[in-house]
């Protein structure tokens, strides 16, 4: 069974106006998403702003709460879990944010808020969190006599660490990774990912890795889901998904990468116009108003997923 | 225009200090580079390195003081640096403009984007009221807004982020500039929207011979829409070579660190999993380290990297590069 499961997930955001604060409409951030993830495994979800795949990161651990759908993890659905149960499993769910400096507090010293966690879940002594902190601070790469310094003292990539040993502190079997390499340098950026891999390998963790950024989603993960207004439309293996893209979106996704090799000339599908708008979504498939090989039939209704073997499935109508 | 072999703009030992109460920041120490008619030449490096504020520089778009510019600055033979406030409102916007990172912030939230257009038209080109409205209108069509005439009646916050950058670009052009300054032009933008931006301004280069500094973190971007590529590090400029040969074969450790660290898609059955990865962080502009800037983090570091710091030196076929390794003993 797979460690985590997600059925049919949907969160619809109600828009309210007025005095009186009454629903005028609801944007659908999450609109029927499904996907499994596997023990030790890296499942990338990709899209571009605006496409829910923050949102969807957010609802497994319900820091947002769902609408509606099923989020099965180890064996128990979490939504349907309330108080100390939720508190107790979340310990083996973990989750990286964005923004590594507005994620931590700035009034804690280091120590304090990777202890934080451990404090409030097991029951242990001063000494044994402390030296918990130091081997974390140390397995992340950070010095642990720098315990006792504040988040502004650090740069962002060690930010982005300090939110790692704070993740880890618990010995999950499952993080979110939020869009955790997207705020730093290049250079930053492959340490950290790096780091993210050997933990990984050390600890059979599983990894949901968010971003917008393909080629960094397709570099650390073992399967990629591709988001396009609150709907998965593609998931497969991240060579398939090089090399044999399906859905016309991916496939201008895949050929909107600017690659760094300047030998490199490519035919690029440049798709017309923006996103559109959560709160008005496009009838049938929700990719026709920008999709270059558009039918009939895409703006009528709406694609079925199709397995396509080994694991690859599309939503579209034309495959 | 063209028929001079000068550059159309030249930098000569450019440096930007800030006085700030820790002390000062040089941001730009001491850069030196060419910008050809025609070309786009990109300029690269991770954050802090000082490339935007070379290109703040040029059109002296920081408040001095806290911020001190010395050097040159020649474009069409004259110093910018030496022009008054007068001179240099002539030239921006008009003979030299700027497409800033953030186009939310940088558009005028109170002034609709036609106003916005027009008003540089009508103080650089002496247009009247009713022929800038009508150039801003057709400058909002050229950069593909659809529905032009309606959106020029708009204001900023009605844009989406791809339509704002495309207003911004119809504003940077709106003057037929001789050179584009884009700082991080698409950075902010989903990848499909940079996509269209991209090849809108190669498209706009080649119709109208715009020379472009483009400036960015993203070698992929540089690899596509550059001809020459400056890297900078710490403030200085480490390495200067055609886009192809620093790809093919960069010399500096920065550069080859730089290029190792990036994913590429498609690349992970060669590569294997692990990037490359650059050890250490920039150093703090207040703590520079002696010597050369990037020894600390350097894989071929060797003494004299840590006492003094590394000469230009001028390799065959147009490129340079700043460090020890290369020099003749």
């Amino acid at each position: 069974m797979a460690l985590l499961e997600v059925q049919n997930l949907k969160k619809y955001f109600p828009v309210k106006k007025g005095v009186l604060s009454r629903s005028v409409g609801e944007v659908r951030a999450v609109d029927g998403v499904s996907f499994s993830l596997e023990k030790g495994e890296t499942l990338g979800v990709v899209g571009e702003s605006g496409c829910g795949k923050t949102t969807v990161g957010r609802c497994i651990l319900r820091l947002i709460e769902p609408t509606s759908g099923e989020v099965i993890f180890n064996g128990r659905n979490l939504l349907q879990l309330g108080g100390e149960e939720l508190r107790r499993i979340r310990a083996s769910l973990q989750i990286i944010f964005q923004d590594p400096f507005s994620s931590l507090d700035p009034r804690m010293t280091v120590g304090q808020i990777i202890a934080e966690p451990i404090k409030n879940h097991l029951n242990v002594s001063k000494a044994e969190v402390r030296d918990r902190v130091a081997y974390l601070m140390e397995r992340v790469g950070l010095h642990p006599e720098q315990m006792g310094r504040y988040p502004h003292e650090f740069s962002g990539g060690q930010h982005q660490r300090i939110g790692i040993a704070r993740a880890l502190a618990l010995n999950p079997l499952a993080i979110v990774c939020d869009e955790p390499v997207s705020a730093l340098d290049v250079s930053i950026q492959a340490q950290v990912m790096n780091l993210l891999a050997e933990i990984q390998e050390e600890m059979n963790l599983s990894y949901i890795f968010i971003a917008h950024d393909l080629s960094v989603v397709e570099h650390i993960s073992d399967r990629v889901a591709v988001m396009y207004l609150g709907r998965i439309v593609e998931t497969a293996t991240d060579r398939d998904l090089y090399e044999n893209p399906q859905h016309p979106y991916t496939q201008a996704l895949l050929s909107a990468i600017p690659i760094p090799d300047p030998e490199i000339r490519r035919q690029k599908i440049i798709l017309k116009g923006d996103v559109p708008s959560p709160l008005e979504p496009p009838s049938g498939c929700s990719f026709h108003t920008r999709c270059p090989e558009r039918k009939e039939i895409c703006t009528k209704e709406r694609p079925a997923f199709k397995d396509l073997g080994g694991g690859h499935r599309v939503a579209c109508h034309l495959r | 225009m063209n028929t001079d072999n000068e550059p159309l703009l030249a930098i000569r030992n450019l440096h930007t200090c800030f006085h700030v109460f820790e002390g000062v920041v040089n941001a730009v120490d001491g850069v030196d580079l060419e910008v050809p008619h025609g070309e786009t030449v990109g300029l690269v490096g991770e954050s802090g390195c000082g490339k935007s504020v070379t290109a703040l520089s040029i059109l002296r778009l920081l408040r001095c003081p806290p911020a001190e510019i010395q050097g040159q600055v020649i474009f069409h033979g004259r110093n910018l640096l030496d022009l008054d406030r007068e001179g240099i409102r002539k030239i921006r916007g008009n003979a030299i403009s700027m497409i800033f990172q953030e186009p939310m912030t940088s558009l005028n939230p109170v002034l609709t984007i036609g106003e916005q257009i027009a008003e540089a038209v009508r103080l650089h080109q002496g247009m009247s009221r009713r022929e800038a409205w009508r150039w801003a209108e057709e400058m909002l069509r050229m950069v593909q807004i659809p529905g032009a005439r309606a959106r020029a009646r708009e204001y900023p916050h009605k844009l989406s982020g791809g339509m704002r950058q495309r207003a911004m670009i119809a504003m940077a052009l709106s003057c037929n500039p001789q050179l584009l300054l884009a700082d991080e032009p698409t950075t902010a933008l989903d990848v499909t929207i940079q996509a269209q931006i991209m090849s809108l301004m190669s498209n706009l280069k080649e119709e109208f011979g715009t020379s472009i500094l483009l400036i960015t973190h993203d070698l992929g971007v540089i690899a596509e829409m550059a001809s020459r590529v400056i890297v900078m590090y710490a403030g200085k400029v480490v390495e200067e070579a055609p886009v192809k040969e620093l790809f093919k074969e960069p010399l500096h450790p920065y550069t080859k660190g730089l290029l190792g660290s990036v994913p590429v898609i498609g690349r992970k059955a060669q590569t294997g999993r692990r990037l490359h990865e650059i050890p250490g962080t920039v150093p703090s502009l207040l703590e520079m380290p002696r010597g050369c800037r990037f020894h600390p983090r350097c894989p071929k570091m060797m003494d004299v990297c840590s006492g003094e710091e590394p000469p230009t030196i001028h390799m065959g076929g147009d490129r340079r590069v700043c460090c020890w390794l290369f020099a003749k003993t």
